[in-house]
């Protein structure tokens, strides 16, 4: 982890950063579904997010990680406003934009901007390279000196692009080209805060690594803070001074990356640490604990009741099903590591004396396999 | 920046088509890159289709045609309203017989009668046909015109605002598609004339225009609208219309810049299947007594005369069925080769 100590004075590695430019409260989504005939209701909804509190500071980058359909991306798609909060509080910069208006919202609008998933579907295929950055600049009115087409030229240069390619096509351009292009139209408005939304999933993994150092670059020479959401634990962890884990709409444990990756307290995170594949020699890879959860996340129509990790965890008690636990700093944790479980687990991803394994299926296969090793 | 990002992002063209031509490169000094368009790259590979060129130059000579009837006309020194047959300036060169059936072969070609008579009356098939396919075509072409448009504007505007607006406009798509689209043509053409005319009196012939303009408008946008709103519907849904959002953009800048050069596709393809259906339904009107009548040249009245004349005179049909034969075949080829063009995965 020597990168840190390259980072700029305002990404501290302690968990609260000094000044805050993103702050969530308790925000929630749920998506109402309805049902019925001939007259529809609504007969419940599907609680993607709910009631996550978030910071981001100034220049920070934060990593959002959990497994598929746990409401990252509902997340980041609230926070950039391309969806309406059921409930909550979106803070930028001191103004609240959780249920801003469009017009409301302009002037703050060129500040948070957004990378996407797919590069192939979020660049306009009938556009040119140089009219897809351009049009941000336009919509705001942004008039760079030298003329809009020269800034985008720069912005091409900056991302790793030929300056030449202004007058292509996005079809002209592989997978990793075009996500540069998509960086490069969120730099056209030099916004404040990027919220990447898996940018490097849908890529292979050897431009996986361009892209990120990429982000990394601009987050660095910019002072751009990020909203990093990703599955891939091992990018969070290159890219993000802070990381928060999701399960289920909530968020389960938030901290500083040292405090995550070496010393997790909430099961899931556990879990999830332990599920990463880590190459090295066998006594080496003993060395780590060895969970295996069972079955998929539960419904989020039907949330479990209490702590949503519940169903699948091999410390659940009664009391876990009657309350939720508090996202709450836990005795032994560093500042700014907050953990929401009611019964926490050693500060150690290190080799515990029996591994967890919840699917009866792997521990039916490994039990008959043990007597002729 | 790295450098395999240079080395990704240098070479002179990615992805192009391997099947299509080199485009000569600008042989200057300094060399710019230009890309293509998706609509350079559909032009490319239209000009290939031999099938697609030949029917686009069919089309366009029969526009040609069209607009330059009085012209033809000059020509052929005929028009369409002169009765060669009754006509006491013509008696020095009878037309027909004492049955009325044009005198000669075949319908009665000849010299100063290209395609022949009209029996009874004796008027000039071929002027008669060049003008009548002047009324059908830019009637088409109009009535086309205002069936897209309207399908479009509908389509767009329940395909990106959805929810209630998208629901109330499918209501009301359906509930015009619910018509049976040929007996209310035959049954509103007389209602909607008698709103501009009293029953009593003549009607002008522009206002019959208009009125089978204004019917065939009511019951033939649905299907573009359909379409559009699909089409409209899955790009929505497109991560860069979230972009352009994100941006600050407007919904209309959105449906303008982002959506709509989208829908072109769809839509010109749909435009020339609508096209010839829509000159086979002026011609069915006619035919069926409700659209242009006598003495307005019409491609329709022509067959309906025809089947009159048909027992005694099979003749008479034979150039203006040819001819529309022809239209139809190369219309509808060439909407065939506009969606190849198009979507080149699309394979025979």
């Amino acid at each position: 982890m020597s990168d840190n100590l390259t980072l700029p004075a305002p990404q501290g590695t302690s968990g609260t950063p000094a000044d805050a430019l993103l702050e969530v409260k308790g925000l929630t989504k749920h998506f109402p579904i309805y049902g019925g005939f001939p007259i529809k209701r609504r007969v419940g909804a599907v609680q993607a997010v709910d009631g996550i509190d978030l910071t981001v500071g100034v220049g920070e980058s934060v990593g959002l990680v959990g497994e598929s359909g746990c409401g990252k991306s509902t997340t980041g798609r609230l926070i950039t406003r391309l969806l309406e909060p059921t409930a909550g509080s979106i803070t930028y910069a001191g103004q609240d934009i959780t249920h801003a208006s469009r017009r409301q919202i302009a002037p703050v609008r060129s500040e948070i901007q957004m990378i996407f998933q797919d590069p192939y579907s979020s660049l306009n295929p009938r556009q040119t390279v140089g009219s897809i950055i351009k049009s941000p600049m336009e919509v705001n009115g942004i008039e760079p000196e030298g003329g809009r087409e020269k800034k985008v030229r720069e912005l091409l240069e900056l991302v790793g692009l030929n300056p030449e390619h202004y007058n292509r096509f996005p079809h002209e351009f592989s997978g990793g080209q075009r996500q540069r292009i998509g960086v490069a139209r969120a730099l056209a408005l030099n916004p404040k805060l990027i919220v990447a939304d898996e940018p490097v999933s849908a890529l292979d993994v050897s431009i996986q690594a361009q892209v990120v150092n990429l982000l990394q670059e601009v987050q660095r020479e910019l002072g751009i803070a990020f909203l990093f959401i990703a599955h891939d634990l091992a990018v969070v962890r290159h890219f993000s001074q802070r990381v928060a884990v999701m399960y289920l709409g909530k968020v389960v444990e938030v901290g500083d990356r040292e405090s995550i990756y070496n010393r997790p307290r909430h099961p899931y995170t556990h879990a999830l640490l332990s599920a990463v594949p880590e190459v090295g020699v066998d006594s080496e890879a003993a060395d780590r604990e060895r969970i295996r959860l069972s079955g998929d996340v539960p419904s989020p129509i039907h949330p479990p009741s209490g702590c949503r990790f519940r169903t699948r965890c091999w410390k659940a008690q009664d009391k876990c099903a009657t309350e939720e636990p508090p996202l709450v700093q836990l005795s032994g944790n560093g500042d700014g590591h907050l953990t929401a479980c009611h019964f926490p687990e050693d500060p150690t991803t290190g080799s515990r004396g029996d591994d967890i394994v919840m699917d009866p299926a792997l521990m039916a296969m490994e039990e008959g396999d043990t007597p002729e090793a | 920046m790295s450098s395999p990002a240079k080395a990704e992002g240098s070479g002179p063209s990615v992805a192009l088509e391997p099947e299509l031509e080199p485009v000569p490169e600008p042989a200057k000094g300094e060399t710019t890159l230009e890309g293509r368009s998706p609509g350079q790259l559909m032009w490319q590979r239209f000009k290939r289709d031999r099938t697609g060129v030949v029917c686009a130059a069919t089309v366009i000579l029969y526009f040609v045609i069209a607009l330059a009837a009085p012209l033809l006309t000059k020509l052929s020194g005929t028009d369409p309203y002169t009765l060669y047959g009754q006509d006491p300036t013509y008696q020095d060169s009878p037309v027909l017989d004492d049955f009325g059936l044009p005198l000669g072969y075949f319908g009665g070609l000849s010299g100063s009668h290209w395609f022949g008579v009209e029996p009874q009356y004796g008027r000039d098939v071929f002027a008669m046909l060049v003008y009548g396919m002047r009324t059908s075509l830019f009637m088409a072409v109009g009535i086309t015109v205002l069936m897209m448009v309207t399908g479009i504007v509908l389509g767009l505007i329940g395909g990106y605002f959805g929810g209630r607006t998208d629901y109330w406009i499918g209501r009301v798509t359906d509930f015009f598609l619910a018509f049976p689209q040929q007996l209310f043509f035959i049954a509103f053409m007389p209602v909607v004339t008698a709103f501009f005319v009293d029953p009593r009196e003549e009607t002008p012939t522009y206002l019959r225009a208009v009125a089978m303009l204004i019917v065939l408008w009511l019951l033939g946008w649905m299907g573009m609208a359909r379409l559009v709103r699909s089409t409209v519907l899955s790009l929505r849904e497109r991560e860069f219309v979230e972009a352009a959002k994100v941006s600050g953009a407007s919904p209309w800048r959105i449906v303008r810049k982002e959506i709509l050069p989208n829908v072109v596709t769809p839509i010109l393809v749909q435009f020339t299947y609508t096209l010839p259906s829509t000159i086979l339904t002026i011609a069915f009107l006619s035919f069926a007594g409700v659209g242009f009548v006598e003495p307005t040249p019409d491609w329709g009245r022509l067959f309906a005369n025809g089947a009159k004349y048909t027992e005694q005179d099979p003749a008479f049909l034979f150039f203006p069925g040819l001819a529309l034969v022809i239209f139809v075949l190369a219309f509808n080829l060439l909407g065939d080769s506009v969606r190849d063009a198009f979507d080149p995965k699309s394979g025979r």
